[in-house]
């Protein structure tokens, strides 16, 4: 042991501690300056604009008109759908895992989620922009529009690029969230519970269906928040194969048309910017994104609380 | 209802989910599969260590654009990481259930979810509108910032599943604190604080939104922190819009490489965990 | 008159992937009788109950060898259905289970529904029934839509041993079931096993030597995976034939 005296230990003891805590606070600063500067910074577009950028469906930047409406409803939209559509694909890869999957398959499975997961979205969005579109504007959206295009939903043109491709490439990659979070949860179905129902003759199915799936109902529903959280603020796949127009859903409803989302506007103007409304609305619309997504994240770690308190009774 | 068609049943959820698992991973081989393809033919020493050519010309490389990506990433783990760990230690084995305890990784776990494009746009606003110009700092800051919640998670994680014996042992010994929790703690955790870093390595180096408008792009070898950076996450963005085919082919072949990067973190961090799914209940 | 048996096990056999837990098991089972299975602590017992509803082979690396006839039927035979077995070999578990997401008429009733049966009537004067023949009825009458799992140990044993029932099986296997319990659910719960008697056949593990006696008519000792003993209940307790099966009777091992 060093022969120092107690009190140089103490005072080791002491800056080691003030030095988590400094960095634990600077986290906590940091995190509160992100809005105090998205506030500030946007603060001549609130002035300017008021109301307008939430519901104002015109993007004029050179008479400094900013409504942002089909923006958030390009991001609402396309993550609700993109989630909306993962969620059973996400429950079938999870009871596939949990229930019928051999061994070699669960490892295998695991593997590609994991990938999924890890794909920087760029590159989803070139895969997205280059491979996918013209093959969903050829194959998918051009037929669809020559049947039942008079359905205002589907009619044409078709553009590759729009709000259909953009809530496709987000429910892949949305789907690895929700799966893993479900089949964390279907594996802990407490097996006194798996027993009993075996013990009276049911199938896997069965038993997934009657105990293992309302046992995790909650948990699951937080991992959909989760998945939606992330859809909401998805960048770079979105804007490179979305179209950044505002033709939808004020000059179309079709979802085969070019859209825009929060994000994908801020990405694409941010760096012209330079008239000060023109960028204060911009960091507004970050803002919005910011309350959106830190709302939805509150809401999913709320429930799993409800959850973790529940199973102490 | 009578037990065959139940098993049919059965048997039927069991391919519709087996089919539903296949249509998940389709798009994993797809991708891979074209950027391997596409990118390819353009991979070549040339290609990985030159400037590129001004648009419109073919020839040239990515040189800086890889040589960017690791500065920045350095860059970002050099402020991230320990500030994460920091925090980890602080929410592990300091005031665990006080209520600044709880509102720090309240804000961590908020900080989680935030898009990639808002810490961006935070950047921008603190760095590079103070400073007037468009710098790599400022892009490293945003990505370090989004490596801290998950080291912070992660180094809590593996901190708090050390067993409390080992604690009591080092106080019995007349150990401080400080040096218990480096010492002992820390070096039992280990594992999951380079994992955790490691996965958050490969995170930001895919994130591109937040360079955007914090360390651009540029055409140049990188000659200062304090000036735009090219990176392959954003040279791939720009190339893939551009619509030129020259650069649309680089853009693949430097998605390759990006890729290979990500795809091997991955892999490695997977080697170093092999408890992960044992396949057993 | 010599009685048919309902249950022949038939050089039974089990491994947990290489280590055997049971070995070349034989025994004669009659119908409507109740027969204990004591034993010191160790898989042995509950392996063996397990394999006669064919649940043992749903742990990976377990396997099983040697025949189970019911009726005279092998239970393993390639054409039979596991559930199937499952539906006439019913099962009690050491610590009750009752569904947490379910009402308790729901948990009577839950083997049935997934068979099929529908009608809202028939299954609430089923569940009506089979609570009242586990004398549940009185005590949970009020309160029919709560959880399962919402009611006391003792009752939750009872409304396990009603959710099987239900499914009207020949058998109904029992697994230590009292001790969880408290001595007077304890003491409710021998009572209903011996009112079961009647009509099927229970068989019963217990770690109490003392249950055994008080319950049963047949006993069959364990040990090691090996049986030691099978017989008359009154003739093991009083006139045990091997030295083994007399030490742990009187309690010098196990």
């Amino acid at each position: 042991m060093s022969n120092k005296t107690p009190f140089f230990n103490d005072v080791k003891d002491n800056l080691f501690k003030y030095l988590v805590i400094g960095c634990s606070l600077l986290v906590v600063v940091l995190f509160s300056l992100i809005f105090i500067l998205l506030v500030q910074r946007s603060l001549p577009a609130l002035s300017e604009n008021g109301i307008n950028t939430l519901i104002g469906s015109v993007w004029d930047v050179n008479n400094l008109v900013f409504g942002a409406l089909p923006a958030i409803m390009g991001t609402l939209v396309s993550a609700l759908l993109a989630t909306a559509i993962a969620v059973p694909i996400s429950l079938g890869i999870a009871i596939f895992f949990t229930e019928y999957a051999p061994d070699r398959a669960r490892f295998a499975l695991s593997v590609f989620i994991d990938l999924l997961a890890a794909i920087p979205s760029v590159i989803y969005g070139i895969w997205g922009l280059w491979i996918i579109s013209p093959l969903i504007k050829n194959y998918v959206q051009q037929p669809i529009v020559d049947y039942i295009g008079f359905i205002p939903l589907f009619a044409g043109p078709a553009y590759g690029l729009s709000i259909f491709l953009a809530s496709i490439i987000l429910t892949i990659m949305v789907i690895p969230i929700i799966s893993s979070i479900t089949i964390e949860l279907l594996s802990s179905t407490p097996s006194p519970l798996k027993e009993g129902m075996v013990s009276l003759g049911a199938t896997r199915w069965e038993t997934v269906r009657n105990v293992g799936i309302p046992f995790a109902k909650l948990g699951i529903f937080s991992g959909v928040i989760l998945g939606l959280g992330r859809a909401l603020g998805e960048t770079m796949a979105v804007t490179m194969v979305i179209g950044n127009s505002y033709l939808w859903p004020f000059s179309t409803v079709s979802i085969f048309a070019p859209a825009t989302t929060i994000t994908s506007k801020i990405a694409g103007e941010l760096y012209e910017a330079s008239n000060p409304v023109h960028v204060g609305s911009l960091i507004e619309l970050a803002l919005i994104l910011l309350i959106i997504t830190l709302i939805v994240n509150f809401a999913s770690r709320a429930i799993l609380r409800r959850i973790s308190r529940r199973q102490f009774r | 209802m009578p037990l065959l068609s139940r098993r049919m049943k059965d048997k039927m959820v069991k391919y519709v989910c087996l089919l539903l698992s296949a249509i998940a991973i389709v798009p994993l081989f797809w991708i891979i599969s074209t950027v391997v393809i596409n990118g390819i033919s353009i991979l070549s020493w040339e290609f990985l260590t030159s400037l590129p050519a001004p648009y419109g010309e073919v020839g040239g490389g990515i040189g800086n654009a890889i040589y960017g990506t690791l500065i920045i990433n350095a860059l970002a783990s050099l402020w991230g990481i320990p500030v994460g760990v920091m925090t980890g230690i602080y929410l592990a084995e300091y005031d665990k259930d006080s209520r600044l305890g709880n509102v720090v990784r309240s804000i961590v776990e908020s900080l989680a979810g935030v898009p990639s494009i808002v810490f961006g746009v935070f950047a921008y606003s603190l760095i590079v509108l103070t400073m007037r110009h468009y710098t790599a700092i400022a892009g490293a800051f945003a990505l370090g910032l989004m490596m801290i919640p998950l080291v912070a998670k992660a180094s809590e994680e593996s901190m708090k599943v050390v067993s409390n014996d080992l604690r009591e042992a080092a106080i019995a010994l007349g150990i401080p604190k400080w040096l218990r929790t480096i010492k002992v703690v820390l070096s039992i955790a280990k594992g999951g604080v380079l994992t955790g870093s490691l996965l958050a390595f490969a995170r930001i180096s895919g994130e591109t939104a937040p360079l955007l408008f914090t360390a651009l792009f540029s055409f140049y070898w990188p000659y200062s922190i304090d000036q735009p950076m090219a990176t392959l996450q954003v040279l791939i963005y720009n190339y893939a819009v551009s619509g030129f085919g020259n650069w649309v082919l680089k853009a693949w072949g430097a998605s390759l490489i990006l890729v290979m990067i990500v795809v091997s973190i991955n892999i490695a961090v997977r080697y170093l965990t092999k408890k992960k799914y044992s396949g057993c209940e | 008159m010599i009685m048919p048996y309902k249950l022949e096990i038939d050089g039974l056999s089990a491994w947990f992937d290489q280590k055997q837990v049971l070995k070349k098991i034989s025994m004669k089972i009659p119908d409507k009788s109740v027969i204990a299975l004591i034993g010191p602590s160790g898989c042995g017992k509950s392996t063996l109950i397990r394999c006669l509803n064919r649940m043992h082979e749903l742990i990976p690396g377990a396997r099983v060898e040697g025949r189970v006839l019911l009726d005279n039927v092998d239970i393993y035979d390639q054409k039979v259905d596991a559930m199937e077995v499952r539906r006439k070999i019913g099962m009690v578990f050491q610590k009750p289970n009752p569904f947490p997401n379910m009402s308790i008429v729901d948990n009577v009733v839950a083997g049935l529904k997934l068979s099929g049966k529908k009608n809202k009537k028939d299954l609430m004067s089923i569940a009506e029934y089979r609570l009242k023949s586990v004398g549940l009825w009185d005590e949970v009458k009020d309160e029919l839509k709560k959880s399962g799992a919402s009611i006391s140990g003792g009752q939750q044993q009872r409304l396990c041993i009603a959710r099987a029932l239900a499914m009207e099986p020949d058998i109904i296997l029992m697994d230590e079931p009292t001790s969880a319990l408290d001595p007077a659910s304890t003491a409710k719960l021998e009572e209903l096993v011996q009112k079961l008697k009647s009509e099927i056949t229970v068989m019963i593990i217990t770690h109490n030597v003392g249950q055994a006696a008080r319950v049963s008519d047949y006993t069959a000792f364990i040990y090691l995976g090996e049986l030691i003993e099978f017989g008359e209940t009154k003739q093991i307790f009083e006139s045990p034939k091997n030295p083994l099966t007399e030490r742990y009777i009187t309690g010098r091992f196990g």
